[in-house]
C-alpha cells in the first residue's frame, strides 16, 4: 500500500469538509473494497476519512412507508435485523448472501452502492425496490442513481448518508454466485411495489439494469411461466473466463424465474 | 503516524503506528502474536481471522487505526491456563487439520459461528466457513470437528 494519512471524521459534516479540502482523499467506512484495491496500488489517495463508525449512519429505522439504512449498517445487521426481515425480507437474505461472514461484519450498504460494483448485490436491490439514494445534498432515485460500471450520480465530495427503501408488496431475489468469489455471475430482484413491478439484474452486465419485458410480462402475470417466451439480449453482457455472454443471459432468465417462484405465497 | 490503543487478549496496547499498517501486521509484528496467519493478504482465505468487538474479521483487510479503542482477540487467547478451548479440542479430536496452516483462521472463524449459532446443521458449517480456504483436509473433517466443538459448548462430553 502507497502511504496515507488516516483520518477518523467525528461527523459526516466534518468528513464533508475534508473531502472537501483534500480532492484526492476517499471515504473509509468497512474497507472490503476500498482495501484490496489500495493493497494491490490500484489507487492512491493522499486521506483516508474513516465514517465507518459514526453513529448517525449506522441505524435501522422502519417508517410507515418506507425503511431507511444508514450507510454505515453492516451486511451482518442488515441480515439479522428483525426491522428488516419484517418489511423486506429479501433484503436481509440478499444481504446475507454477500461475500462471506467475515466480509459481512465489515462491509456496508453505503460502501456497496457508493462503489456500484456491476457484480454487486445491494444495487439490485436498490434499483428493482425503487429505493432513493440519500445524500447531505440530496435524494437520488435509484434509476438515475447508478450509471453503468462503478460510476453513479454521486457528485465529487457527495456522502451517502442512507438509503429509503419504499415498502414492497413482495419482493425476491435469486442470485447465481460464482463459486470461488461469491460475486453475482447473474443476480436478479424483482419487487412488487404498489401497481409496479421491477426487475433488476446485477452481475450480467456493465452494471445493474431493469429488464423491462419481464416487468411487462410480470404484470399481467406474476408466474414464473409468464418469462417462458421472453429472451434476455446477449449483446451488451459481460463476457470473461467464468462465463459467455449468452450463458449469462441465460442466467438472468432461470435468475428472474427462480426469484418470482420464491414470491408464490407471499 | 497515528497512536493506537487496542486492548488485545485482554491486555491494553499502546503503539505508535503508520496509518497504513494491517492489523495483521500490528499483530504480529508489533505485538509478536504469530498465531494469526497471512496466507492470500487479498481477503480470500480467511487465515487472518480474529475477532473484533465481537465479530469475526479478516485481520488482512482492516488497518490497526481502524481497531482504534476495540478490543481484539487472537488465537492466542483460545487455550486458557494450558487447556485448549473447546475448538481446539473438537479439532484435535476430529484431525480439522492437516498442514495447520489455515486452523487458527477456521478456530476463530468456528466461534464467530456457534456464537451466532450454537448448533448449526452440516450446510451452515459450510456456509458459515465461507470465508476460509483449507487447500488439504477437503473439508470433511473440519466441518465434523465445527460439530463436535458445538457439542462441546453445549456442555455434552
Amino acid at each position: 500500500m502507497y502511504q496515507f494519512n488516516y483520518v477518523k471524521a467525528k461527523s459526516l459534516k466534518e468528513a464533508g469538509e475534508l473531502l472537501a479540502a483534500h480532492p484526492d482523499a476517499k471515504l473509509l467506512a468497512g474497507g472490503m473494497t476500498l482495501l484490496p484495491t489500495l493493497k494491490a496500488r490500484l489507487a492512491q489517495p493522499t486521506h483516508l476519512i474513516d465514517i465507518g463508525s459514526l453513529a448517525g449512519i449506522k441505524k435501522i429505522t422502519l417508517k410507515t412507508k418506507k425503511l431507511v439504512i444508514g450507510a454505515a449498517v453492516s451486511h451482518h445487521a442488515v441480515a439479522v435485523s428483525d426491522e428488516v426481515k419484517k418489511a423486506i425480507p429479501a433484503l436481509a437474505r440478499l444481504a446475507g448472501l454477500i461475500g462471506d461472514p467475515q466480509v459481512r461484519n465489515r462491509g456496508t450498504l453505503g460502501g456497496s452502492v457508493a462503489n456500484n460494483d456491476p457484480a454487486a448485490d445491494y444495487p439490485a436491490a436498490v434499483l428493482a425496490l425503487n429505493a432513493k439514494v440519500v445524500t447531505a445534498r440530496r435524494r437520488i432515485k435509484a434509476d438515475d442513481y447508478f450509471q453503468g460500471m462503478f460510476a453513479t450520480a454521486l457528485e465529487p465530495g457527495e456522502i451517502v448518508k442512507s438509503i429509503e427503501f419504499p415498502l414492497p408488496l413482495r419482493a425476491a431475489y435469486a442470485k447465481f454466485a460464482h463459486p470461488a468469489s461469491g460475486y453475482a455471475m447473474a443476480g436478479v430482484f424483482v419487487a412488487q411495489v404498489g401497481k409496479h413491478v421491477r426487475v433488476a439484474v446485477t452481475g450480467a452486465g456493465a452494471g445493474v439494469f431493469r429488464w423491462s419485458a419481464a416487468e411487462k410480462a410480470l404484470r399481467k402475470n406474476m408466474s414464473p411461466a409468464a418469462l417462458d417466451k421472453l429472451t434476455v439480449d446477449a449483446t451488451d453482457l459481460n463476457e470473461d473466463m467464468h462465463a459467455s455472454r449468452e450463458y449469462r443471459a441465460n442466467l438472468v432468465k432461470v435468475m428472474a424465474q427462480r426469484a418470482v417462484a420464491q414470491l408464490a405465497g407471499q | 503516524m497515528t497512536t493506537v490503543k487496542i486492548n488485545v487478549n485482554g491486555k491494553r496496547h499502546v503503539h505508535e503506528v503508520e496509518d497504513r499498517t494491517l492489523l495483521v501486521n500490528f499483530l504480529r509484528d508489533t505485538l509478536g502474536l504469530t498465531g494469526t496467519h497471512i496466507g492470500c493478504d487479498t481477503s480470500q482465505c480467511g487465515a487472518c481471522t480474529v475477532n473484533v468487538n465481537g465479530r469475526a474479521v479478516k485481520s488482512c483487510t482492516m488497518l490497526a487505526v481502524q481497531a482504534q479503542g476495540a478490543k481484539v482477540l487472537t488465537i492466542e487467547a483460545m487455550a486458557r491456563k494450558g487447556k485448549l478451548h473447546p475448538i481446539q479440542q473438537a479439532f484435535t479430536e476430529c484431525h480439522g487439520l492437516q498442514c495447520g496452516f489455515c486452523t487458527p483462521g477456521m478456530i476463530m472463524a468456528t466461534a464467530g459461528l456457534l456464537e451466532d449459532n450454537p448448533d448449526p446443521s452440516d450446510d451452515e458449517i459450510i456456509h458459515g466457513l465461507e470465508g476460509n480456504l483449507c487447500r488439504c483436509t477437503g473439508y470433511v473433517n473440519i466441518v465434523r470437528a465445527v460439530k463436535r466443538a458445538a457439542e462441546l459448548q453445549r456442555g455434552a462430553q
